[in-house]
Order: structure tokens, then sequence, then C-alpha cells
């Protein structure tokens, strides 16, 4: 039975690449997920705990990307001095849980639970990220789209650490929003979720990204709604270029005790149409 | 135990910096911190609600950071600062715990710390926060209930916050009186039941079906135990000494304590184990050797009613457990005559009482007196129940309640007061059992789901004729308080209408679901949705205005129920009047809005209610003991269970002015069965009237010996100063001296004991007679916002006018208001239980402080002769009328009309759909 928190990243991938009855042990960073999934006032190992080493945590700019420590917390990220390209996902930060959620849960503790109603997944998608992932063979970068599997399941593999979500410069540009549906206000499981990411250029839509959550196993982009925006002008009607249909085929919602399928896919196209227009009509990005 | 960390020090325990002292841990690493903090520290003023991170409830500063400590490993507060609750106290209390205090914005004390410490880092940010930042910060944090407006308020308005001086003598009554035992909850020091047990309890675990319905087979528990050592004992049915089977209603006692062979609804518990804390709180259970044959379950009523259905209690047909009736002149008829009539049936679903306090409590020997402390609304229920279950005479079983973290009609039913009884009994040991929120939300009880058909007639003009109703109620697996439901829901299914010709039944029928019991209001609430929607469209078929069809149409004094009832002091129309104002307004305001917005609609609308207070028929009486001490101490014996409604402060107004000394001089021993004669249980909205009512006689028997004693007039004035007792009249004046008179039994020189029984008559086969003796009168308007495209409602304003006779303590009574709001809000649009679905506070979601209206309280006074000094019971009505009014202002914004509560979005959206389609 081993607590193991190193404060070094090479300690912690030692330890990954010993046997630590493999089947059974987890690497737990903010917890917010690994205790409401337990009755017992004591979790048993073999438990990695990444939240002391330093160089996974933070934001720092890159000439290229923008890199996310794996355990910077929501918290971290409403704080932090951001372009608009990432408001959406300030948006979403403040859509997890609660404060107390946000202050302990992390940005990498989200993406390795894949829940597919994470909150932050929908944003990454739409900024174009990568997951950083280490072990002591090396290291590999994966999309997100690649990383996340299905419900519960990840790409992660044996002996890897997830230690950062990369944000190519490309990815960054543009404003974004992100917007929740849950039946209460705070500490709501969404029912849909969508987040947009649009880069302008005289009063034309050059990029847009869509992506929807919680209506399918894991979040999606919307490839024909994209395609059927780009080039076009932002103030054009979205009715006049959008169908219901361009989001519908992408998803694959459940019925379950928040929502049934039909209405998840009624209020995700809804929300995608509302999510552009007012994006579409928000002021231009204020310099990054 | 040793630590099982490893790492940068192997060697060195954990140091965790609380409240400013640096402490050295011994907990493993991976432990919840809450269960350090309670557990290995004592600090018991960090509460624990759900394990889960979804109450909020223990929320403490790690480096000024608000966190959950049931989220956090032990591990991560190392070498950090921790802040709890009891780091507030400097001994004074902060302002900001003054501020809760002051503003009532802890009713039941169970989420305050939580909220206390949320607050305090927001404050620590932003000195002057704007409401909306209070609902971000707090945002985390659930109350059950005072439905957030004060707790926004005292954070919002920190600066006046000395405590409100206390009343003077004669004027306790109608002041504004914080909560007298406010204090210890501010300060986190109350003891809820999971925060006191005798050294070296034994810790108590249930194993529970997880079957709706199973027969069972015990395997080898001996070697079970042999498997898992330091399980002290095990028990099953078969170690139950007294009879296995309990239930409120004496009569139809029929739920067992641990099941026998059995199990009737999942989460019934066949077992219990018992040992020391290390061993017992982690013990994995899913091995204990136990073989479930599942068996045919229903889960609703329609399923149970079938002819083929098996049935769940052999000896009750069609699982019928009782069937209420109240008829009065010819409905058929009636309607057949009627220029309008609206047919419709609404189906409701379980709802939890979610109280933030899961069931918990400890008990031990004291001599041959088995002691149980516990949350309870009802501590000599408890006591004779659990007397009867354990083959001992009541006498020797004592109850001390608990502070309860909430209640709202659960904790009526006694829940783990026979298992840890059992376990004392058995092993002469203390013991101490805290149910998770799985087991509270799985195995206790619920708000019974209904299946309800009505038709309403009405004039020409606009007058109701008649009404006939039918409502089956699905009750679960055991009695508990089916048959009041039953009872309750023809009586009060007209509303506070004339209605001259009824017809109405309600059947209580068993399913393998959870046990529905009490729930704020019972039945009435399911019922007041179906009538009060069908009066909307009702008005508008008849042309008149909804709120004016409703004052036209309600019952006025020396009118008929339809029990036949003459009814005095009703205050419905008061209540409509005052509403009218503000529905003129809203109605403007709400047209406007809706001739420019697309996809958001604004509705109005309106509801009422009528409740009668105490047992319906039945005897019900309370009892007050008031005594002075020779060292001229003043006791009031209030047994009237607190749950956070304020019966210690409401009760002990009245008897404050009653006797005619002032309320600061009064001390109060609680409902213990040891202590205090019994003022029956915290239900019914009775408290206030009965208990209320025998707190008043008691007042004034005791003044009148006083007066008596000094051969004074009944104007004169009493004070008590030191030992001697002065009494003044005009120019006379007179004393006592307490400590030359002979002290009685009970240990008081001067004392009086009264009971008060509210005075009903039976009802007869056609539901005819008295079966209440006061009742309470409101009504609400609902301003809402529905998003057409989404099916979501924001509730934006909802203004009350409550008739409560004598406003004892208007603070209290908001509160009570604002907290039944959020209930019936809760009700409305998002509580459904799912049995075995949705047993946490993430499924199940109730309303969040970001959910809740701007609410108006009209504080209405028409007396009632029969209550103390004119008041009426108010608790249980401000839940009724908030969910139709909510549904009527929702059909008022687009047409939609409910038909499945909750209201969640994709009903209302697919209602949305058919009420465009129909147009």
């Amino acid at each position: 039975m081993t607590y193991f928190r190193p404060t070094d990243l090479s300690d912690a991938l030692q330890w990954l690449s010993e046997d630590h009855s493999a089947a059974d042990r987890r690497i737990i960073a903010g917890c917010t997920d690994i205790f409401p999934a337990t009755t017992a006032q004591t979790i048993r190992g073999p438990l990695l705990d990444v939240t002391a080493i330093r160089e996974l945590r933070g934001i720092t700019e890159f000439s290229d990307h923008w890199r996310f420590g794996a355990t910077t917390t929501w918290t971290d990220v409403i704080r932090a001095d951001l372009p608009a390209a990432f408001d959406g996902l300030k948006s979403a930060a403040r859509e997890v849980g609660s404060v107390q959620i946000q202050n302990s849960g992390t940005l990498a503790g989200n993406l390795c639970n894949a829940s597919p109603a994470a909150d932050g997944s929908p944003v990454w998608l739409t900024l174009d990220a990568s997951v950083e992932l280490l072990s002591l063979s090396g290291s590999r970068v994966l999309p997100i789209a690649t990383f996340l599997l299905g419900p519960r399941r990840t790409a992660l593999a044996h002996g890897e650490i997830m230690t950062a979500i990369l944000v190519p410069k490309s990815g960054a540009q543009g404003r974004s929003i992100f917007v929740k549906l849950g039946a209460r206000k705070y500490l709501v499981i969404s029912i849909a979720m969508v987040a947009v990411r649009l880069v302008e250029q005289n009063g034309l839509i050059l990029q847009i990204s869509v992506a929807v959550g919680s209506c399918s196993a894991v979040p999606t982009r919307l490839p024909l709604v994209e395609a059927a925006l780009t080039n076009h002008r932002l103030k054009t009607p979205i009715g006049t270029l959008m169908t219901d249909d361009m989001v519908r085929v992408s998803l694959s919602p459940i019925t379950d005790v928040r929502g049934d399928a039909a209405y998840r896919l009624s209020v995700a196209t809804e929300l995608v149409r509302r999510s552009i227009t007012d994006l579409a009509g928000a002021p231009q990005e204020r310099a990054a | 135990m040793s630590p099982d960390t490893i790492g940068i020090d192997r060697s060195s325990a954990m140091e965790i910096t609380v409240n400013g002292t640096t402490v050295s841990i011994s907990s493993s690493p991976g432990r919840r911190l809450s269960d350090v903090l309670r557990e290995e520290l004592g600090l018991r003023g960090t509460k624990v609600g759900c394990d889960a991170g979804d109450c909020g409830a223990c929320t403490v500063l790690i480096d000024g950071e608000p966190v959950c400590a049931c989220l956090t490993p032990a591990a991560q507060a190392s070498g950090r600062a921790v802040q709890t609750i009891e780091a507030l106290s400097t001994p004074q209390i902060s302002p900001l715990q003054a501020s809760f205090l002051r503003h009532g914005a802890a009713q039941c004390g169970i989420c305050t710390p939580g909220m206390l410490m949320a607050a305090t880092a927001l404050l620590s940010r932003v000195s002057h926060p704007t409401r909306l930042q209070v609902e971000d910060a707090l945002g985390g944090v659930l109350c059950r209930c005072t439905g957030y407006q004060k707790i926004i308020d005292a954070v919002c308005d920190l600066s006046q916050a000395q405590p409100a001086s206390m009343p003077p003598s004669g004027k306790a009554v109608g002041a504004r009186v914080p909560r007298l035992d406010g204090m210890a909850k501010v300060r986190g020091t109350e003891v809820f039941g999971a925060d006191y047990w005798p050294e070296n309890a034994l810790v108590v675990r249930a194993i529970r079906s997880p079957h709706h319905r199973a027969t069972f087979q015990f395997g080898d528990i001996q070697a079970w135990r042999t498997a898992n050592p330091g399980i002290e004992a095990v028990f099953t049915a078969s170690d139950i000494p007294g009879i296995n089977a309990f239930g409120v209603i004496p009569k139809f006692a029929d739920q067992p304590a641990l099941a026998e062979g059995h199990a009737r609804f999942q989460g019934e518990a066949v077992a219990i184990i018992a040992g020391s804390a290390d061993v017992v709180t982690d013990v994995d259970l899913q091995d204990f050797p136990v073989t479930w044959v599942p068996g045919p379950e229903s889960l609703t009523s329609d399923a149970a009613a079938e002819i083929d259905a098996p049935l769940i209690h052999a000896d009750r047909p069609g699982n019928t457990l009782v069937e209420g009736f109240v008829t009065t002149g010819d409905a058929s008829d009636a309607l057949n005559k009627s220029a309008h009539v609206i047919e419709r049936s609404i189906e409701t679903s379980y709802v939890e009482h979610a109280y933030i306090e899961p069931e918990a409590g400890s008990a031990w020997l004291d001599g041959d007196t088995l002691v149980i402390q516990a949350c309870t609304q009802a501590p000599y229920m408890d006591r004779d129940d659990t007397a009867k279950i354990l083959g001992l005479d009541p006498g020797k079983v004592r109850i001390i309640p608990a502070a309860a973290g909430g209640g709202f009609g659960a904790k009526l039913d006694i829940s783990l007061q026979p298992l840890i009884g059992l376990v004392t009994l058995k092993t002469g040991r203390p013991c101490r059992m805290v149910y998770s929120r799985q087991e509270s939300m799985a195995s206790t009880t619920k708000r019974h789901p209904a299946n309800m058909v009505a038709r309403i007639g009405a004039d020409a003009a606009g007058n109701i004729t008649g009404m006939i109703f039918d409502g089956k109620f699905n009750t679960g697996a055991y009695a508990s308080w089916g048959p009041t439901v039953a009872v309750r829901v023809p009586v009060h299914g007209s509303g506070p209408y004339r209605t001259p010709n009824y017809r109405a039944t309600a059947a209580a029928i068993h399913t393998n679901g959870p046990v529905s019991g009490a729930f704020r209001g019972f039945g009435v609430p399911q019922v007041a949705i179906l009538q009060e929607t069908i009066y909307d469209e009702l008005a508008d078929a008849c042309g008149v205005d909804r709120l004016e069809f409703r004052r036209q149409n309600a019952l006025r004094d020396g009118d008929r129920s339809v029990c036949g009832q003459v009814m005095h002091g009703v205050g419905i129309l008061d209540c409509l009047d005052a509403l009218v104002p503000h529905w003129q307004a809203a109605l403007k305001t709400t047209a406007a809005f809706n001739v420019t917005s697309t996809a958001l609609k604004r509705g109005v609308g309106v509801a009422s209610c009528w409740y009668g207070c105490g047992n319906t028929s039945l005897s019900n009486p309370s009892t007050i003991r008031l005594g002075i001490t020779r060292h001229g101490d003043l006791v009031l014996h209030q047994a009237a269970e607190d749950i956070g409604q304020g019966a210690n402060t409401v009760i002990t107004q009245i008897c404050a002015d009653a006797l005619g000394l002032p309320l600061d001089q009064f001390q109060l021993i609680g409902g213990d069965t040891g202590l205090s004669p019994d003022c029956g249980k915290t239900s019914a909205s009775r408290q206030t009237v009965v208990t209320g009512n025998a707190a008043d006689r008691a007042g004034r028997a005791l003044r009148r010996e006083i007066l008596r004693m000094s051969n004074m007039g009944s104007e004169a004035r009493i004070t008590l100063s030191g030992t001697n007792l002065r009494i003044a009249d005009g120019a006379a004046s007179s004393e006592i001296r307490l400590a030359t008179l002979p002290e009685n039994a009970n240990g008081y020189v001067l004392m009086a004991e009264e009971t008060y029984d509210p005075p009903t008559r039976p009802l007869d086969q056609n539901g005819q007679g008295v079966p209440y003796a006061i009742y309470g009168y409101g009504a609400q308007m609902a301003e809402i916002e529905v998003d057409t495209g989404l099916g979501t409602v924001r509730v934006r304003n909802i203004t009350t006018a409550h008739d409560l006779g004598r406003v004892i303590n208007p603070l209290l009574a908001e509160g009570q208001i604002e907290g039944g709001v959020a209930q019936g809000l809760g009700m409305a649009l998002m509580e459904e239980f799912i049995p075995g679905r949705t047993e946490n506070l993430h499924d199940y979601l109730i309303p969040s402080i970001g959910d809740m209206p701007h609410i108006q309280s009209i504080l209405i006074e028409k007396p009632d002769l029969e209550g103390p000094m004119g008041a009426k019971g108010l608790g249980e009505h401000v839940l009724i009328p908030t969910a139709p009014a909510i549904y009527n202002g929702i059909r008022h914004a687009c047409g939609a009309r409910v038909t499945k509560v909750p209201a969640l979005p994709h009903r209302l959206l697919a209602a949305i759909h058919t009420a465009k389609a129909a147009r």
C-alpha cells in the first residue's frame, strides 16, 4: 500500500516504471474524481500523487505554442492573463463544479478522467490542443481527439504521465466562447455544452472551430458546420449557412437522468447556433 | 496506525498547520482531510454531507483558498496552512458570524461552517461583494433550509453586525429576534448526530439490499469475521430481542429494523457490523456472506395496482395500504351542469429531503438505561419504537436529540436508532453510526410520487361548481406516513376555495420503491399542483383574470370546507388581496418584455395554499414545563424539536410574554426524554400552535401562581433578579424569595406544567368532520422566464403572502418562507429521485445559491382564536404554492403545460413543442 508524492518528475517516472501491482495503481492530482467514486475515508494505493511536482503546474507562453502544465488548476486558468482565444477556456473553468473544485481540480485530471461531460474537453478541441505524455522511454504528443478514446478511456499508456496540454499559436488566434447547459446554476453536470473559436478577417470568418460535449461518447468537433461557415461573412445569418443536420450527424447522445437523446440533439443545435451568433456579434478580439 | 507514505521523506509524519498551530498527523496520506480533522484532531466544526464535493459543507481554507476537505488527501495539506470554522471565533465571534446570526442565515446550521469558510475566502479578497460575487463564491455550498437569501444578505451586509438587542419583558412576541440557539451554529460548535460519541465507541455499518426486491440467506458470517479481524460483532434480524416491526403509526407498524429473509426495497438493511473505527470505517462489505435471489418487483403504483402484481405485504390485497375519501354534495352532477369543466392529470416523482446532514448518532448504557443521542424530529416516538424493537421498557430507553441538520419530515421515522441500540445492548459497549450520503438517500423516506387526475368545473360567472379528484400515491415498501398522506390529500384537495360539490379519493399503494413518508406537506403539495394549474385553465375558460378567479372563489369566514367544517380566521382572501398590486405590475412588465423577446418568454403565475396544523382528527398533545429554581434560574422545558425552523426561539417568545419575564432570562432544556415532557413530533406545522399553546398556558399558569402568592392583580409586573422575584402593581410591590421556598421533585420552587391538545372531531365515512382546529393560508406569485429554445426556466421573483395569524418572529417566518420556496422550486424544476440511480447530490439536484429568485415576504395577520396569541402554523404551507405558481407562470409565458413533475428541461421543451403544435 503506497502513497507516493514525489517532488521530482524523474522520481515519478521511475515509480511508474516499476511494478506496483500495476493493475490497480493510479495517478492522482486534485482528487475531485477519485474521492467521489468511493465511500471509503482513505484512498488506497498504489497511488502516485503528482501535485508536489512544481514543474507540472503553470501556464507558459512559448514562441510557437502555449503550455498548460498538467496540474494547473482551473483557478490558475481563471486568474491567468490570456488572450481572447482562451476566453472559452476561462468560461469553462468557471463552470467546473464550484470554487472549491476549481481550486483543487486540474486540467490533466479533467482529461484523464475522460468523462463525456468534462467541461474542459470541448474547449481544448477548439483550441487544436494536444497532450504531452511522458515516460522513461520518452515523450509523445497526441491531439486531444486521439487521446480521448471513450467514456473513461484514454490513450495514456502504462508508465506514462500527462505532463502538459499544448496549444499551438495557430490555435490561440481569434476569440472564443463556451456555453454549458445544466439543470441548475452551480455544481452541475452538463446536459450539453458548446465551445466555439472564431478567427475573423475583414468581416469574414477566416477560421472557425466548433465542438460539442456531453452529446457523444467523447466530445467532438463539428466539421460540417465549420466548413459551411468558413470564408463566409460574419454578419450572414447563421440560419442561411448551417442546417440542424450539420450538427446532428456528428453527435450520438445518450438518454440519462439529465436529459433524453432527442433533447440533447435539439439543444446542442440551438446552443451551436446561439454561440456562433453571439461570438460573431462580439467585438473584435483585444490585443493579445 | 503507521503512515504508509513513501516519498520525499519516508521517516517523518506529515505536519499540517491547522488554525495557526503546526500539528503532526499520524493518518494515512490518502485519508480525507475532513476525516483527519474530525477524527484525529477532534475539529468537528467541519461537517461532512456527501464525501463527494457535491455539498461543500466540509469547506476549509488551505493557504487561504476554499477546498472541500472531503476531496483533499491529507498528504496535500501537508506543510500547508489549513483554516477551519474553529479559527473564526477568537473567542468572540467574527463580524461575519455575527451577521449570519443577525440575518437568520443559519437555520439548522449544518451548512453554516462551509458557508462561513467560503464567505471568509471571498471577503479576504473583496470587502464589499456584490450579490453575484457572493453567489459565485458560495455556489459550492448547498443549503436545504434557508433558500440562501439571508445568507447572501449576511455576506453583503456586515455593517451593522452588532447582535440585535433582546426585547424587554412583554415584547417578545412579534420581535425580530435572532434564533436563541444560533450562537453554537455560527461557531460550528453545535453537536449534530455525528459530532458526539463516548470514548472507544464501536463504529457500526449496515449491509443493505442491492435489489428492489429479493430473498436472501446468510453464509458463513463467522468465517467472514475471522477473515476480517477487528470486526467485533455482526447482528441480523435473528438477534433482535423485541418486535422487529416499527412504524410511525402503531396500527400500521410493518418495517423491520433488519429485514427477515426478504428485502422489499433497495437499500433496506439486512445486517450490521461493529468494530473499531480503523477496521470498520473502510472494510469492504462487497464480500459479506449473503446470497440474494432477486424477486419480481413493482416500482410504480400503476404496476403494483395491477391485478396480478405480486403482493409486497401478504395482508394488504391490491398492494393497497389505505384509501382516503372525502365527499360533499354531488360532484358528478355539478360537473355535468357546469359551463366549463377542465380535466387534467399529472404525475409527480419521488422527492428526496436532501438535508445536508446524513443520519447519525451514538448509543451507550447509563446503568441499565440505553441512551441514544441521534438526529430526530420526534424523540418520544423514537424512544417507544426503539424500546419495542429491542424488547425494553420505554423507561429504559432515553433519547437525547442531537441537533438535527435538517429534517423536513424524514427524521420523524427512526433510522439508525434501533441499529446502534442493538449493538450497545448486545455488546454492552458504546457505539456510533454515520450514514453515508448514498445510504441516507437509499434507505430513508421520500415524498410520495403521485399519479393524479382531477376534473374541476365552474359556472359561466367563474364560480367553482365542483371537483372530482383521484390520486394514487406510491407509498413504497412500508407504511410509514402513507396513511397520513392518503387522508390529508382528500381533505386539502380543494385548496382554500369554496367547493360545494366534491369527491376525492387517494390511495397509498405499496411498491418496491423506497419508503414514502413525511415530507413538508404530506401529499398536499402534489395535489395543489394539479388543482392550481387546472384553476388557471378554468379562469381562462371563464374569461376571468387568474388572480381575480381565486379571490372570487376564496373561502370566507363562516364558509364550510369540503369536510363540512365551519371555517374561522380564514386568511386566504387577505393573502390574495395583498398580491393584487404586485400581480398587476408584473402582468404589465411581462407583456412589455414579451413584445420584443423571441426565445425568452416571461410569465406570471399564482397559486394558493391552506394547510391544517397538527394531526388529522387525532389527539396530538404537547406538554410544556416551566420552572424557577431556588437559585433564580428560569427554565423552560421545550421539547418541540428545533430542526432549524426555530421552535426553540418561537416557543420561548410565546412563553416569555405569557409569563411576563424577558426572553433573555430563559434557559432552555430540549427534548431529552429523560428531562422534558413530550411535545410530540415536529411535523404537520404543529409546533407553533400546539406546543405554542402549551407554552402560553404554562407561562400564564406560572404567572397566576406568582400573582396569587404575592396577592397581586393581573396587570402586575414581574421581575426576576438574582434569587428574588419582585412583583409590582402600581404603587404596591411584593417580593418572593426563591431560596426560602421548598423544591419540588423536579428541582423547582415554582413550576407550571400545561398540556394542549387541539380540539378536532373524527371524519365520518364521507370525510365529514373537524379534521383540524387551526389552518394556515398563503398565496405566492411567481415571475419566471422560459428559454423556449432550451426548455429551461429562470425564476426571477417570488412574492409571497402568508397568513400567520400572529407573527411571533418575522425574521424566522421569512426564513421558513424562503426555505419553503427553495424546496418548492426544486420540486418544480429539478428534483427527481430514481431508486438505485440518483443516490448522490450530483445526480439528484437541489437548488444551488444561483437558482434562487428574489423572494419578497408579505406577512398577513388574520388571528385564529384557537392559536397561541392568534398564531397559525407556517412550516409546510410555504412549500405548497411554489411549484404550481411556477407552472402557471410557465403556461402564461409559452403555453406549455407540465404533466410530469419535475419540469426538467427536456420535458419542458417537449411540452413547449406540443403547445406550439396545438396552436
